[in-house]
């Protein structure tokens, strides 16, 4: 296989390793005014432990998922430097817009714990939701803007302008993403919770998907009238199946089948935008002869070996240890897990038991 | 100003901001994982305190060099475009193999600590965060041999067919000599920030207990037991602070002369050194000039002899090039066809004297005033003295504060003094930016970034403040994973 192709093929893996791991994220997050809000929560303090129920399933993993879209980054600027050059700066203030969204939710998973003032816990649950909703709904429309094609001219600079993005068919993509998020998120929380949350997880995974499953096939429709490719008939209908499979097992209570399910589904979907685009990475609308491919918008021969040997020494030792800590937290959790957010008190007779004058 | 100018500006502010977390970040992992390692040896409960309440001040500050880091991922791309094509095959691997090798360690690992109480066996948790600080060091090397390419560029040909530098030797990017200067300084230079963030919030809590206690007239109940737990930190992170800073010193003089080497235009400028100083004479260093460093009216105030042929070449008395020989020299070497900021006489390959001279003086001076500190604070806790004197909360808020702005002044000047350039003799910086990005665009991330990172710094320093004020809370026996009740709440929620 050319080196251009194992790359082309090497950053969908990225891509799609960032879309199984931090789609469920984004699902949490989006899930979290839903299965943390009041109306199925017994009181206020209730809401407040299942909110903080959902975060902690995700919260020793969830900044290890987001570095899969940092690399991703990073090996398109290592691999196809002329795709990334030009998709970022095309991009620019829906990837502007993405950076924020990041930058709040980040911030909300690491500090809204610090305070235990409910005000203050209200604005980074804001943060969080939508820190999630923009970049599943974004990344879902620029993707499928890339394989649809957009303007670009013979120096391989974006021409259009961001009104050229929200075309119908991928203001779909960002619909079917964010669905096929909330999905998969909804799975992940039955299957790392217990109890009433595990239940009412379900339940929203069985809603959501017969949404997400209907947005998907949709998009995976148009595109592949348009851009399809015998195979990507197949990928597109192996994520159906695996979307219906997904939603069956729920059914019957297999979470873990479930959220294989869901994760195939959502894997199959970004292998077909691959195999739809290739070769080409950034297709050109205004001229075909000016579109990027693996080859012009590859780096050297040496560049590209250098790499490889990088990634397929280094990506499995990266796997293992985060598999590992996957493992580590495996354990569902409960409303009945979460401490009380006011430390108790000093326990007597401790030695060194001094409280400061402040205390949480 | 146009797009250029303010990309150029955005991409200074937030690199800067980027860096005031990461020294901490580094240096901050460092320590708390020697305390979380001394916990582990000697079941003292003071470490294990130290090591929560650090560790906590390092997962405030880690968040937003996360996030602040993710910005500078992209936006290489998405402002420095035209740069991207033309070093992406050389600059773009670094980048990759930082993500890859360094933070997927950090984040996972981090995860693994912060979540780990009670879960995982306590000398594997106290080695996570060993780990984290390996990641730390290894984001630090790949990111930094981008950077050093940028200063000298190594290891690569330019294929004049397609336009852009290739790569031909990846491991000459990985030892490039300038890298191998740059990456001691710049650790040595973490460590010392680690250390004076240690020492200030110690020697501030230290205080306070201390006065608390002897206002209750109660020594041995109330906080009294912990002021020596705070004096120790304090003095554990003056040591870190001191010897950190004499290595900065120490390396910091070898990049000098890497730097006259490579860059001697950078030399000049750091001195405003306009005609060329003879072998045999001895070129002075200037601590403090009057006047306008434009070669006219300049008036140093106060001269060190000789000092500045030490700094650039070792020998007192070593030949300095001024800023107008090397004009011409430049002009000669580098030409100026089809580059239209260099052809201007005036500016052309002058970086701004002003600032280089300056930040140069504030990063020796800032951080070497926090190693100052750190003496003052060793001598006045000597053999079990415990200073309390209002003095003290000075040189508590003093001791951080210093050397992260001297490293910022250290980057703005590294980063100006290469000017014109962004790869040095290679490709000017107006040259490299996205030429399809408007006005419009830069203005709005522009407005945006700085909006976001204003209230960020308000919200965070105020978390951090209030986390010191709350001080190191009081022991609790962490529960042993293997006896770990299956329905007893988390030792660790969010
Ligand atoms: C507080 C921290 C601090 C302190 C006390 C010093 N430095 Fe520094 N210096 C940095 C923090 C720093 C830095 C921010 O980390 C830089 C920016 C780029 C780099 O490599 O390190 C830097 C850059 C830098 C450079 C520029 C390298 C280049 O552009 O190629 C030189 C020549 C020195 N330093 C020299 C010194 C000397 C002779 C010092 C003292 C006695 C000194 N530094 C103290
Ligand atoms: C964290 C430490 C760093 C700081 C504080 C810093 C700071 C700066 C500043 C202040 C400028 C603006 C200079 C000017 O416009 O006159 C600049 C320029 C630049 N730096 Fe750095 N820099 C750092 C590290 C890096 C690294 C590691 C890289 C590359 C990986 C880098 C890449 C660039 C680029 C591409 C520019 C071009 C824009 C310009 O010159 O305006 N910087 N940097
Ligand atoms: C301008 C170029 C830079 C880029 C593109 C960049 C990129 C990033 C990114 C994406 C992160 C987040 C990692 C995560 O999710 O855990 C990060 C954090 C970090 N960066 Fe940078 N960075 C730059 C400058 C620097 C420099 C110059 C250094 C070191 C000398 C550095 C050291 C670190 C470290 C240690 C972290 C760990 C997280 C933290 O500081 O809180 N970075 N950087």
């Amino acid at each position: 296989m050319e080196l251009t192709t194992f790359w082309f093929i090497l950053i969908g893996v990225l891509w799609t390793g960032y879309f199984v791991l931090e789609g469920f994220d984004f699902g949490v997050g989006l899930l979290l005014p839903v299965l943390g809000g009041r109306r199925l929560s017994r009181d206020a303090a209730d809401a407040e432990k299942r909110r903080r129920v959902l975060l902690n399933t995700i919260g020793p993993v969830w900044d290890g998922n987001e570095v899969w879209v940092i690399t991703a980054a990073g090996a398109t600027f290592a691999a196809f430097p002329n795709w990334y050059a030009t998709m970022f700066s095309g991009f620019y203030l829906p990837l502007l817009l993405v950076l924020v969204a990041l930058i709040v939710r980040n911030l909300g998973f690491d500090y809204r714990h610090k305070r235990p003032e409910a005000q203050w816990k209200a604005r980074w649950d804001l943060a969080i939701f939508w820190g999630s909703l923009v970049p599943a709904f974004v990344w879902g429309l620029l993707l499928t803007n890339i394989v649809r094609g957009v303007p670009i001219d013979a120096d391989m600079e974006f021409t259009g302008d961001v009104l050229s993005l929200l075309d119908p068919t991928a203001l779909l993509g960002g619909l079917a993403f964010t669905a096929l998020f909330v999905t998969h998120g909804a799975i992940f929380l039955a299957l790392k919770t217990d109890g009433p949350v595990r239940a009412q997880a379900r339940t929203v995974a069985a809603v959501a998907g017969v949404a997400a499953a209907g947005l998907a096939v949709a998009l995976l429709a148009v595109l592949g009238s348009a851009h399809g490719k015998p195979v990507t008939w197949v990928t597109s209908g192996a994520a159906a199946l695996a979307l219906v499979t997904a939603l069956a097992a729920n059914r019957v209570g297999r979470e873990g089948r479930a959220f294989i399910g869901t994760a195939a589904a959502i894997g199959l979907t970004v292998a077909t935008y691959f195999v739809m685009l290739f070769p080409d990475v950034m297709p050109s609308t205004s001229n075909p002869a000016w579109s990027l491919t693996t080859e012009n918008a590859a780096s050297t021969e040496y560049t590209l070996t250098v790499m490889t040997w990088v990634a397929v020494v280094f990506t499995p030792v990266v796997l293992l240890y985060q598999g590992w800590t996957y493992w580590v937290f495996r354990k569902r959790l409960t409303t009945r897990h979460i401490p009380d957010d006011v430390a108790p008190a000093t326990p007597a007779g401790d030695a060194t038991g001094v409280t400061g004058p402040v205390r949480t | 100003m146009d797009a250029t100018d303010l990309a150029r500006w955005q991409f200074g502010i937030t690199t800067v901001y980027h860096f005031l977390f990461v020294p901490i970040t580094i240096g901050l992992s460092a320590i708390v994982a020697g305390f979380h390692t001394a916990w582990v040896r000697t079941h003292n409960p003071e470490w294990l305190r130290l090591t929560r309440f650090f560790g906590k001040l390092f997962t405030i500050n880690f968040a937003l060099g996360l996030v602040t880091g993710l910005v500078q991922e992209f936006q290489f791309g998405m402002n420095w475009s035209s740069y991207s094509r033309f070093v992406g095959d050389i600059f773009g691997a670094p980048l990759a193999v930082e993500a890859l090798l360094a933070f997927f360690l950090e984040s996972t690992f981090l995860g693994l600590w912060i979540f780990g109480w009670g879960r995982i066996p306590e000398r594997l948790h106290a080695a996570t965060m060993w780990v984290v600080h390996v990641g730390t060091l290894l984001s630090a090397y790949f990111i930094l041999s981008a950077n050093s390419f940028m200063q000298n560029p190594v290891g690569f040909r330019f294929n004049a067919e397609t336009g852009r530098a290739e790569l031909t030797d990846f491991v000459a990017i990985l030892l490039n000599k300038v890298q191998l200067v740059t990456f001691p300084h710049v650790i040595l230079s973490a460590y010392l920030v680690g250390g004076a963030v240690v020492m200030g919030v110690a020697l501030q809590l230290m205080r306070r207990e201390w006065l608390r206690c002897s206002e209750i007239h109660d020594e041995d109940a109330g906080g009294a037991a912990d002021v020596p737990m705070y004096r120790r930190a304090a003095r554990l992170g003056a040591v870190v602070t001191l010897v950190a800073g004499m290595g900065v010193a120490a390396s910091g003089d070898v990049q000098g002369k890497i730097m006259t080497e490579v860059q001697p235009m950078k030399m000049a400028a750091a001195e405003a050194l306009y005609e060329s100083v003879p072998a045999g004479e001895g070129a002075p260093f200037s601590v403090l000039t009057i006047g306008s460093l434009d070669g006219e009216r300049a008036r140093p105030l106060i001269e060190v002899p000789n000092l500045l042929s030490f700094l650039a070449t070792g020998s007192f008395d070593g030949a300095v090039k001024g800023i107008n020989d090397l004009k011409a020299e430049y002009a000669q070497t580098y030409g100026t066809a089809g580059m239209a900021e260099l052809a201007d006489p005036s500016t052309g390959y002058v970086p701004n004297i002003p600032t280089t001279y300056w930040m140069f003086r504030l990063m020796i001076g800032l951080g070497m005033a926090a190693s100052a500190v750190a003496l003052v604070v060793l001598w006045a806790t000597r053999r079990g003295r415990t200073p309390t004197g209002r003095w003290l909360l000075w040189l508590a808020v003093a001791a951080p504060v210093l050397p992260l702005l001297g490293n910022s002044a250290g980057w703005v000047f590294t980063e100006v003094g290469r000017q014109p350039w962004v790869v040095f003799g290679l490709m000017t910086t107006a040259s490299g930016v996205s030429p399809g990005v408007s006005l419009g665009e830069v203005v709005t991330s522009m407005t945006v970034f700085t909006l976001l990172y204003g209230a960020l710094a308000v919200v965070e320093v105020k978390l951090l403040l209030r986390t010191v004020r709350q001080g190191a809370a009081p022991f609790e026996q962490p529960v042993d994973p293997a006896e770990q009740d299956e329905d007893a709440p988390l030792a660790f929620a969010y």
